[in-house]
Formats: C-alpha cells, structure tokens, sequence
C-alpha cells in the first residue's frame, strides 16, 4: 500500500516537472523559432509551429559585417560590445569598493551600522525616473553624454547598495575565529580582508558579482536617454530600436533578442552553483 | 553620534563640492568649427549612409561647421528631444520634429522662429500644405522634410473581377465593396487602422475632412463633434456592422493594414507611402505584387472636396537655445535645398513643387521602380492632405479622441456621446 | 538600535575601529550619495515648484500643490490601484509557484537538477528581451497565444489581446511573473534544503501528513526566506516600468499606467518636471513605509 502510494506521488511529481519545463521552454522556444523564421514563416496563419523554411539569415544579418541591411543590425555587435564592457567594469568597481564597506558594517560592529546599511539600500527607493533628468544635466555638464562611462557611473550608484547589502550578508558568514587569529598574528584590517575573509567568502563573492553583471546588463531606461551613438550605445537599447515608426522588424528583434539573452543566461548557468549558495545566504541570514 | 555626523558630513561635502564643479564647469572649445549637432531618425526616408553623406558634404563646403549627426528610433525621438532641452548648451541643435510634436515644442519655447529667414521663393516653391506642417499660429519653426500622407491603394484585380471602377466616392466605394463581398472575393472588403492608437486619428482626419468637417472652427473651438464628425463615426460603424470594413481593424495600426492588404484579404486599404514598395514590388513580402492601384481618397459626396487625407509628414527645426543656430539653419536649409532633394530622391519625396513639373518631373519618375506611381500620386493628393490640430496639448488630447473612436466602434458609446466627451476632454485642456 | 551593547573596550581600540570603519565606508557611500544626492535634493526642490523641463532651473514655487493636486486626482489613485493591484497579484501568484515549484524540487523527483537549472534561463533574460518576447506572443494576428488558444478550440476568433485595457494588465502580469518567480523558487529552494532531514522525517514517523509537515515543520523555518523575497519583490513591483514601457506603452486607454509609468509622462510627455517629481517622492515614500514594515518584521525574527 505504502509502495504505490509512493509511486503514485512520484509519477505526480515528474508529470508537475515536466508541466514547469514546459511553462518555461515553451516561450523560449517560440523566441527562437522566431529567430530562424523568415517573415513569411512568422505570419502565416494558423502559426506554422516549426517554420516551413528555417534560415540563419538573420543571425547572418547581425554577426557577418556587410550583410546586413539595417543600421540597427549592422551595429547591434557594437553594442553587445558596450554593454559587456559596461557590464564588467560595473561589476569589478562595484565589487572592490563594495567589499570595503560590506567588510565594515560586517564586522567592525560600528555603531551606526544599521543607519548606514538602510541609508544605504532607501537610496533604491527612488524611482529611476525621477533620478534621469538631473544625471541627464550634469552629465551634459561634463561632456560624458554618450560614453560608456557616464552609464558607469550611473549604473555603479544603483549597484553599489545591492552589493554592500549582499557581500555585508556574506562577510558574516565567515568564522570570526579565522580573522581573530590573523589579526592576533598582526595582520592589519585590510590585509585580513584580503588574505582571510575574501577568500572564504569566495562563493559569495561570485554570486554577487554575477547578479551586479546582470543588474548592469539588464538596465534600459537610463541607457535609453544618456546613449544614442555606437560610442556607448548598449544591447536594450538597440533592441528597442528595432521597432520603426510604423513597422517592427520582428525577425531581427528576437534574433536580436536571443544574442541578447545569450551572455546573462550563460553566465548564470556556468555559475549556477553560486547563485544558489547566494539566494541561500540571503534567506538563512536576511 | 559624533562618528556619524562626522562621515556623512564629509561624505555631503564632498558631494557637493563635485557636483559644484560639475554644475560650474562648462566646457567649450575657444576656437575651431563650430559644432551643429543634429537628431534625426533612422528609417526617415534617405538611409543612414546617404544622410551621412549629405553631412560629409556640407562640411567639405563650410569649414568652419562641422556637423555631427545622431539617429533614435521613432519611440524614442520625443523624450530625446524633451530631455535635451533640459540641458545649457542644449544637447541638440538641430532636431527632427513629428508633426503632432509642434505645437507642444513651440509652447515650450524649444525652436527658432524662422519665419523671416524663409525668402519668398522657398515660401513659394514648396508646397503650401508642406507648411502646414512646420506652423503654429501662422510662424514658421523648420523646413517641412519626409512628407507623408495616407494614400488610397486598391487591389486591381479584384476591382477587375468584380467589374468595378477605381471608387472616387465612399459611397462608390460601399457599392463596389458590396459587389465585392457578394460576389465571395473577398470576405471584408476594406481594411482600416483603427486600434486605439494615433492610426486612428490618422484615419478620421482623412474622413472628417471628406466629409466637409473639421477639427476646430476659427476661434479654436472644436468642432470634430458636430454633426459632419458624428455622421462620419457612425459611417465607420456601420461598415464594420455590414461586414465591409474588418473587425480586426478596431485592433490594426498600420503594419498590420499592409499585412491584410498583401495577402490579399482586402480590396481597399489606406496607408502611407511605405506600403508601396513593400506590396505592389516585393515578393517577399507580399501576394498581391503587381496587383496593387494608387489613388485619390475619395471623400464623401456633397462634401465639396474631391479627396481628403491625413498629412503626418516630419520637419527639420533649429533648437531656439542653440549657441550656434545661424549655422544650424545654414544645414537645415543646405538639406533640404532642392538640389539635394533632388539628388536623393530615390528614398524621400521632395518638397519642392519645382520637381514635380516637366523635365523634372520625368527625372523623378525615372529614378526608382515605384516613383512612376507614387510621384504623381503624391503631387495629386497633397494638396488635399491635412494635418491634425497644432495644439500644444495635442499628445493628451489624442488619447482621448483615441479612446473616444474606440468607445464608438466598440458600441460602448453613441458616436455623439463619445464624440462629446472628447470635445469636453478638449476644453478642459485648453483652459488650463 | 538592535546591536548589542559593546563592553566598554580602551578608547585606542574603539577609535581605530571607528576610524578603520570610516575610511572602508568611504569610498562606497563618495560614489552612491555623490552620485545620487544632488538628483534626489534637486527633485525634492522641485517637486515644491512648477517647472518645465525646457528651462529646469528650479522655479515658479508653489509650495505642496504639486502633491495635493496628485492626491485629489483620480488618475493618481487609479494609477495607485493598477499598481497595488500589480503588486499584490505579481507577488502573490510568485510566491505560491514559488513556494510550489521549490517543494517540488526539494522533493527530488527524476529530473530536478534539470529543473532548477532551467530556472536560471528565464530569471537570467533581459528585462527587455522579455517585454518584446512576450509582446510577440500576445500579438494579435500571429502571435503564440491566439494560435494555441484557438487550436485548442478555448477561443473563436483572434483577440488583440493588448487592445483591451483588462486582459492587458493581466498578461503584462504573466510575464513578470514568468520572469520573477525562478528568483523566489530558488531562495526558497535554497532555504529548504538547509531544514535538517531528521525533522522532517521525525514528523513523518509521527504520523504527520503532507499538509501538517508543510505548516508545522517547513512554513516556520522558511519564514525568513519568504520574507526577504517578499520585501525584494514588492518593492520591485511597486517600482515597475521597464515591462509596461515595452509591452504596451501604458496603454490602452490608460489601462497599464502604473504609478512610475504615470511620473515619466508627467516629466518626460507632458513636460512638467514639479509634477513628476512630486509623484517621485510620493512612491518614494510609499516603498520606504513598505520596506520599512518588511524590515522591521525581519530583523524581529533575526533577534529572537
């Protein structure tokens, strides 16, 4: 009795699995076939489920300089390009200085930590919005319209309070007995950071890092107003571009779409690990 | 807490010091070619490489502007522009401006009234209703560029089946639609872009005026609800109750006019010029190549117009702000000069009437495979095109007239009542 | 403040933390205030005055009209309601998948680390990237969800869903909630596993149902977990706009205004930056009460 009861729930739960697979691949896929459709492919109706005459011309369009034959498409590498440095230096900045401060409202038991810490993360209770016009204007000031480094710097002051807040949660994690020993051996406070916290708190590290890279790249509206040029221009905002007056390139915009989605998702695959012991972190500790 | 205090106090410090220094600090070369700065959209009739070819030219033949171009997306251009205005030295100082953008862009003070910069035989050689677009309140703020209107295109061959002539009226054209549909070639005859959303508009103006109506009267006051527009909305719904206009329509913008109309599922069609290519000699995208007719809107009879439709064309406007706007007008003028046009014709229709006449004429029509149809059609049905109200609060009153046809088609509202209430919505933002 | 009291320690030591603690902040709190302070008190100024973004040096003051006017305007409370109803549906369906998909995986059928890793894919896609997918999916002549629909004989004809102000809001939902709901699966996944086994099957020897082990055993212990995922998510909800901006533009007919999509037509369609910056502070507000509520909630449970 107890054996088919068992069975039972365990085909329940493989069928649930594959209905959660389902949900989940399903608009994916349909993203990529439209990728490797043609426009006839895509508007027939009823909707041709796999397309009659599969192509890589619009993967072609975008990757292989001087086929393509939108401007959109043929600077949509640059941008991917932008947006990986953009992303990456972010990142990097974001983790060094954050780590500083994580470590100090981490273990320094200062006394005004929480009004730091929540000083800090209430900065995230602005709307976006409202912070545009006036970053707008200073950055006119000071000439960096259109760089990759005025979306740095913008893009730093939103990513910095997640980063203090997630590396803050890691630090604690790590054994005080560790850094006690090396600071009884005479290591100052900066050198502990390095030689002992950061690399236990490693994972934590990682996972961090890789949700700022996705925060970075994922980000629209400011990179919407402050870029216009392949100078800086990055990956949303070309894909935004790919909706005309009246027409929308559909097939360029998913296959735009796909090489968009590929640098985040790999990413977050290869370090899935992390991402993981990251959520964990911030669940068990808060 | 003194610790406290005393971080953030040279945290705040030291913010506002930079930010001083940033709000101060106003660099500007001292000497070399003045900069003109230019916003224009991609997809904006000549290709990129063509309009960075018109730059390349004017700053071989001015040495001392160097003109820099930039290029958004449609969606995009108005909060570029807006946000740009923010700023001193504006980021821009040459801007493509939509139609329905002027009237707001004037109010705000954002363009240089050029009106006495425009000598006597540009005023004249344009076309009249191309200044209909750069105008608010009688001054000019740009040239007019990318004249656009929407054209009457027909399927030949299933007017040829059906026996009907090329509808001048829409009377004619319910008639010949009836034949249509009776006869099974097509299940809904005419195809319109009626979503909610400024196609609509788009498409009202067009029988509005067909109509012999109006939008606003001399003082301003709307008249698009009197008895002319509320004949002309229960018009359009009693297409769609007899099944000669598509339901879909209620939902379609214009991509989606050109979809139904290229597969062939529809006999009559307005849209702008940008179909013509696409339906009438691509067979990529289209089944009808070949099987496409370019003509007059017709307009309703007893009206006292032949035809009637919506002009939504573009213009090139000097920023009011710019440091250096005689030189920004210098390109403006330099691009749009008729030389130039003439030049790069292929992908945009000039504006000037000139081209439009005898020897230059034919050249025109000689220069690409659809010019032949579309030049002639474009000079016969621009004198008749008209553009929406120049109102600076034209973006929220079009959302709701917008809501307004929906609620009619949609039978939510009497078109009077829904009519009305767009009328008061109008009222309301010209009090303020 | 709820850090326990130090033993007074010798006044060096205290200073040299203090002082250590100060330049370690340093760098971090230089670039987020430097870069954020002067834009947060610029919008403050002016949300008191009326300006218009072509001349945005503050002035034309006054006083709190801006924000009486929003709070006797129904299109502000209506875009307060869309928002709240956005947030609590979003969240609320994110949180019961959530929950389930991660007992799911906690219960280790054939298949689960498949599933947990095909979790990151749509977490991991581009917010805009989403918004577009989705779009093409709710197009109303081609798209992926008339074409299933009206195969699977649920609908007879095409529907422009977009067009219809109710079912817009709706799938605008769908697909955030596709988008977050891998997020809040995976934290409490995450936080599940740590439960040690023995309590559970503890539970299970003493004849403790399915029902009774979730409630009693796991609900308590994952508390936590859910609230931090709540917090996160609400806040996030509250604040949406990149979604709305790309799948329907706030329309129709107004139907998807959420209260930050309401603020960047007040600054950036209509032209009145006191506007959009009085509504600024007016959400501000909002998700720090919200947030505030969250945390106090939190870190009470982190005490005991």
């Amino acid at each position: 009795m107890k054996t088919s009861r068992q069975l039972g729930s365990k085909a329940l739960y493989f069928l649930l699995t594959l209905v959660a697979l389902l949900v989940i691949y399903a608009p994916i896929a349909w993203l990529f076939l439209a990728s490797i459709s043609t426009r006839a492919d895509l508007l027939a109706t009823p909707p041709r489920w796999i397309p009659e005459h599969p192509t890589l011309k619009n993967y072609l369009d975008i990757l292989v300089p001087g086929t393509a034959v939108s401007e959109v498409a043929r600077t949509f590498k640059i941008t991917l390009g932008n947006s990986l440095l953009v992303a990456l230096t972010t990142t990097a900045i974001s983790l060094v200085i954050g780590s500083l401060a994580a470590y100090a409202l981490a273990r320094l038991r200062l006394p005004f930590r929480n009004t730091v810490f929540f000083g800090v993360l209430s900065v995230r209770m602005i709307p976006e919005i409202s912070l545009v016009i006036p970053l707008y204007i200073i950055a006119a000031r000071l000439s960096i319209l259109n760089k990759p480094i005025v979306l740095i710097l913008t893009y730093l002051s939103f990513a910095l309070p997640f980063t203090i807040w997630m590396l803050t949660t890691f630090f604690e994690t790590v054994p005080e007995e560790l850094e006690d020993a090396a600071l009884i051996d005479g290591s100052s406070r900066l050198n502990t950071l390095f030689r002992v916290v950061i690399p236990v708190a490693a994972p934590g590290i990682i996972s961090t890092a890789l949700f700022t890279f996705l925060l970075a790249w994922d980000e629209f509206f400011f990179a919407l107003i402050f870029t216009s040029t392949v100078a800086a221009k990055t990956v949303p905002v070309a894909i935004a571009e790919f909706t005309g007056r009246y027409a929308v390139d559909i097939t360029a915009m998913m296959t735009g779409g796909i090489l968009a989605a590929l640098p985040p998702v790999l990413l977050a695959l290869i370090f899935q690990r992390f991402i993981v012991s990251g959520l964990s972190a911030g669940a068990v500790k808060g | 807490m003194r610790a406290v205090s005393r971080l953030f106090f040279v945290v705040v410090l030291l913010a506002v010091v930079v930010m001083s220094a940033a709000g101060c600090a106003a660099p500007q070369q001292a000497g070399g070619p003045k900069v003109v700065k230019v916003l224009a959209m991609q997809q904006a009739g000549p290709t990129p490489e063509e309009m960075n070819a018109i730059v390349a030219k004017f700053n071989e033949s001015s040495p001392d502007v160097k003109v820099e171009i930039e290029y958004v997306s449609y969606d995009a251009l108005h909060d570029k522009i807006v946000t740009a205005m923010a700023t001193n030295p504006p980021s821009y100082d040459v801007v493509l401006v939509d139609d329905i953008w002027y009237a707001e862009f004037v109010k705000n003070g954002y363009l240089w009234d050029v009106t006495d910069k425009i000598d006597q035989n540009t005023k004249q050689e344009v076309f009249s209703t191309a200044w209909d677009i750069t105008s608010v309140n009688g001054r000019i703020y740009g040239m007019p560029w990318l004249l656009d209107q929407k054209y009457f295109y027909y399927n030949t061959e299933i007017l040829e089946k059906a026996g009907v002539d090329v509808p001048q009226t829409w009377e004619d054209l319910i008639e010949a639609s009836r034949k249509i549909k009776e006869m099974g070639l097509v299940e809904y005859p005419i195809v319109w872009s009626w979503a909610q959303a400024e196609a609509a508009i788009c498409d009202f103006v067009a029988l509005l005026y067909g109509n012999g109506g109006s939008f606003v009267d001399s003082n301003g006051n709307p008249t698009f609800n009197n008895e002319k527009g509320v004949q002309v909305v229960e018009w359009m719904v009693k297409t769609v109750d007899e099944g000669l206009s598509n339901p879909a329509s209620i939902s379609y913008v214009e991509e989606d006019v050109r979809n139904v109309f290229s597969q062939g599922k529809a006999a009559f069609a307005l849209n702008w010029l940008y179909m013509y290519d696409l339906a009438a000699l691509n067979p990529d995208e289209s089944q009808v190549v070949g099987k496409v007719g370019l003509g007059l809107v017709p307009a309703f009879k007893g009206s006292g117009v032949p035809s009637a439709t919506i002009n939504g064309s573009m213009g090139f406007s000097v920023i009011d702000k710019s440091p250096n706007r005689e030189a920004a007008w210098e390109y403006v003028k330099f691009l749009t000069s008729e030389p130039i046009q003439k030049e790069y014709s292929a992908h945009l229709l000039p504006v000037w009437s000139g081209n439009y006449e005898g020897q230059a004429l034919e050249e025109l029509k000689s220069l690409n495979e659809s010019n032949p149809v579309t030049v002639p059609a474009f000079s016969a049905q621009i004198v008749y095109s008209h553009v929406r109200p120049k109102v600076p609060f034209y973006p929220e009153f079009s959302k709701a007239l917008q809501l307004a046809l929906q609620e009619a088609l949609t039978k939510q509202k009497s078109p009077a009542q829904a009519l009305n209430d767009a009328a008061a919505k109008w009222n309301e933002l010209a009090s303020k | 403040m709820s850090i326990p009291a130090v033993k007074p320690k010798p006044m060096t030591l205290t200073q040299q933390r203090l002082r250590d603690g100060f330049w370690l902040l340093f760098p971090g709190l230089l670039v987020i205030f430097g870069i954020t302070l002067f834009p947060i008190i610029y919008t403050f100024v002016l949300s008191f005055t009326e300006t218009p973004i072509s001349n945005p040096t503050p002035q034309g003051f006054i006083g709190i009209r801006n924000y009486l006017y929003f709070l006797t305007n129904s299109v502000f409370w209506a875009a307060i309601r869309r928002t709240l109803y956005f947030t609590i549906v979003s969240v609320g369906v994110e949180l019961i998948l959530g929950m389930g998909l991660a007992l799911l995986i906690h219960a280790r059928p054939f298949g689960w680390q498949f599933l947990r890793t095909s979790l990151i894919i749509p977490w991991a896609i581009p917010t805009i990237v989403n918004g577009a997918m989705w779009r093409w999916i709710y197009n109303a002549d081609y798209g992926a969800l008339n074409g299933l629909l009206f195969q699977l004989g649920m609908i007879d004809r095409y529907r422009a869903w977009l067009s219809e102000p109710v079912a817009a809001m709706n799938l605008v939902i769908v697909a955030d909630i596709w988008h977050s709901v891998p997020f809040i699966a995976l934290i409490l996944q995450a936080a599940l596993a740590t439960i040690p086994r023995e309590l559970e099957e503890a539970a299970a020897v003493d004849g403790a149902n399915v029902w009774q082990r979730f409630w009693n055993i796991r609900f308590p212990l994952l508390q936590p977990a859910i609230l931090v995922a709540l917090v996160i998510r609400t806040v996030e909800a509250f604040r949406v706009f990149d979604i709305i901006y790309v799948i329907t533009q706030g329309g129709p007919a107004f139907g998807t205004v959420t209260i930050s999509y309401l603020t960047y037509l007040e600054s950036f369609s209509y032209g009145r930056l006191g506007g959009g910056a009085a509504l600024s502070f007016l959400i501000s507000a909002f998700t720090l009460v919200m947030a505030l509520l969250y945390i106090q909630l939190l870190y009470r449970e982190d005490l005991r």
